[in-house]
């Protein structure tokens, strides 16, 4: 099985997000940069069916030399080579989904998987618009019906059912009230929503390794993808804070506020 | 005239989901400052029965389509329908509410019609041709506002952030047209509902939420939410470790709500979760950690052991009803 996954460069979550006083992007100071962490789950299921399967592992980011970073790491982690599609400058799902479309058509994997979002821009667009673009079908959310405490999860199986005869995927998905169960014809695209598995760390020798593994070079020119931006950021701005509260020494204090001054009981 | 077209979903019990109200009334307020007509689409194996509830909701038209294909939701068979429906109507602006079908439906929508898409949108802006989206970024800690410069406009809208729709008069018309069917190489398997006798999480009036402070205890969460007729919510780290069902967690990368009373306990408050309740009405934090950042958005705290306050705070809410 060929398995190709994504993995985005993003600030780290836990790191404090601050819009420049001129609305025209976030305050880029201090911040640390991670893989996408939906993606990071994205490259430890490429592994796991990679391990059960047979096969490669191809990782693929989009942006500028900085996000060799993040190709790196998911060499690191086990990924077998990668693919960096060279572009400084913002590009949005439109054309992010068009890159990584020329991309599969090129490696021809049986399967694309990528983060059900990227934590940066919260859209959730990009593995839905690839799969409409490739004409292939598509599982978004991906989840497991074990607990990331259980047995499966210990011994990394994958939570993806590829078919005894290698031709579809099962794939439990999150949605609301439940869970839905699809079966999709290979190649597909598959998001990864927070509990398909936990990624692995990279070991010591994981690293060493990945120093040697390709990274091949790609452009949108070479690609022959126009980028022109079709969302454009007006301005960014600070939710308005909320206004400070109190805290309360006991229960009948709490109870009291609540009925008198909130009004919420 | 422009045309928005918003799209109904029908759930798998065949009610109607109940965020489509709040989509409806995002779509209406985009109308009124585009100068557009708002429209409705309605996709199912037999839509009569929804059309009806849905077309006294101040709407030009319902237009529905019909076939057995459309009974179980799949993004590859509904995605080409609603598309080929914008482009029979020329519609301009095409969304739905931000819930799990919406966030998988509406960006295959705007992909074939190789249109931008914005997700969960919380205000329009500007008037006429130059309307601009509001909509988070970096889990809410950023507001973007944002154009989309493609003919057609895509969105999601964030059901929390728009009223319920009450309906107006008068009706709109029902207009059945064909499908335009593909064949889809994803098959439904199945849909393992869970079952809750509470309220839906993002529908209730009080919400109770419990974290990795619980230990996976959520008794006196549960107790508590039943005293108030509240749902339960959850954090990730609760989701995770299976204590709950995972549609229960709240935050950047589950469900938004904005109850008139959010009570979090043994939640310590991560960005990612405010995500998801900052806009309550009102937030009750109990933690035992003075530090924890919940208390930064909580109108009232309360430091304490969730298992020793949480028993007292039912008994004396329940001694207020007698
Ligand atoms: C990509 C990404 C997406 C995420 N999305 C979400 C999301 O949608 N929703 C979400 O919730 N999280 C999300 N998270 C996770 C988030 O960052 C936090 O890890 C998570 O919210 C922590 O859950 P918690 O507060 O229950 O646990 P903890 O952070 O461990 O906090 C437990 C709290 O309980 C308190 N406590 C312990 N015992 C008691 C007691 N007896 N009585 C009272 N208090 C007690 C402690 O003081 C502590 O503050 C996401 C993370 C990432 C990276
Ligand atoms: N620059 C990028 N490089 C590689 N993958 C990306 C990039 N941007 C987005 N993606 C993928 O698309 C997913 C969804 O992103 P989004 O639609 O922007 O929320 C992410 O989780 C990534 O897997």
């Amino acid at each position: 099985m060929k398995i190709l996954v994504t993995a985005k460069r993003v600030e780290d979550p836990e790191s404090k997000i601050k819009v420049k006083p001129d609305g025209s992007g976030i305050v880029q100071e201090g911040l640390k940069y991670k893989i996408n962490p939906f993606d990071e789950i994205g490259v430890e299921e490429g592994l796991r069916l990679a391990a059960k399967h047979g096969g490669e592992v191809v990782v693929v980011s989009i942006g500028g030399k900085e996000v060799q970073e993040q190709l790196r790491h998911a060499l690191a982690m086990g990924a077998h080579r990668a693919v960096w599609v060279n572009h400084t400058g913002t590009l949005d799902q439109l054309a992010l989904a068009g890159l990584l479309q020329k991309v599969a058509e090129k490696e021809k994997p049986d399967m694309v998987i990528l983060g059900k979002q990227s934590i940066d821009d919260d859209q959730n667009q990009v593995g839905q618009y690839l799969a409409e673009f490739l004409g292939w079908s598509q599982a978004t959310f991906a989840s497991k019906v074990e607990s990331l405490e259980s047995e499966q999860e210990k011994n990394k199986v994958p939570a993806l059912q590829v078919g005894a005869d290698g031709k579809t995927v099962r794939v439990v998905r999150e949605v609301d009230n439940g869970l839905a169960t699809l079966e999709c014809a290979l190649p597909a695209v598959v998001t990864t929503d927070l509990r398909l598995n936990l990624p692995r760390y990279a070991s010591l020798p994981g690293i060493m390794k990945a120093k040697s593994k390709p990274i091949e070079e790609l452009t949108p020119e070479k690609l022959g993808v126009d980028v022109t931006p079709k969302i454009q950021v007006l301005k960014m701005s600070s939710p308005p804070p909320r206004k400070a509260g109190i805290k309360v020494p006991d229960v009948a204090t709490l109870v009291d506020k609540l009925r008198n001054e909130a009004k919420a009981v | 005239m422009p045309i928005v077209l918003i799209v109904a979903e029908q759930q798998p019990d065949g009610h109607l989901r109940k965020a489509t109200l709040n989509a409806i009334s995002a779509g209406r307020t985009l109308a009124e400052k585009a100068g557009a007509e708002l429209h409705l689409a309605l996709l199912s194996k037999d839509p009569s029965k929804l059309a009806e509830e849905l077309k006294v909701q101040g709407v030009k038209a319902v237009h529905t389509a019909a076939a057995p294909e459309l009974e179980h939701y799949l993004a590859e068979v509904y995605a080409p329908v609603i598309a080929g429906l914008v482009q029979e109507l020329k519609a301009d602006y095409v969304g739905m509410a931000s819930t799990a079908m919406g966030k998988d439906l509406m960006p295959r929508v705007a992909a074939r019609l190789k249109a931008a898409m914005a997700t969960d949108v919380m205000a329009f802006n500007g008037s006429g041709a130059d309307i601009s989206f509001t909509r988070p970024m970096w889990a809410g800690n950023v507001f973007a506002e944002v154009k989309l410069t493609t003919p057609v406009k895509v969105f999601s809208a964030r059901a929390t952030e728009f009223p319920a729709s009450t309906g107006g008069q008068p009706a709109g018309e029902v207009k059945a047209f064909t499908p335009k069917l593909e064949a889809s190489k994803t098959k439904f398997v199945d849909f393992k509902e869970v079952k809750s006798a509470r309220p839906e999480l993002t529908e209730a009036r009080v919400v109770v939420s419990g974290g990795r402070g619980t230990k996976g205890d959520f008794k006196e969460i549960e107790a508590l939410a039943d005293e108030l007729g509240a749902a339960v919510g959850a954090s990730r780290a609760v989701c995770d470790a299976g204590w709950v069902p995972n549609d229960l967690q709240v935050g950047q990368t589950g469900k938004v709500v904005a109850p008139q009373l959010y009570i979090a306990a043994g939640i310590s408050g991560a960005i990612q979760h405010l995500a998801g309740m900052k806009s309550s009405k009102t937030i009750v934090a109990i933690n035992k950690d003075p530090e924890a950042p919940i208390f930064q958005v909580a109108d009232y705290g309360l430091v304490a052991d969730l298992f020793k306050v949480l028993p007292e705070l039912r008994e004396a809410l329940h001694k207020l009803k007698e």
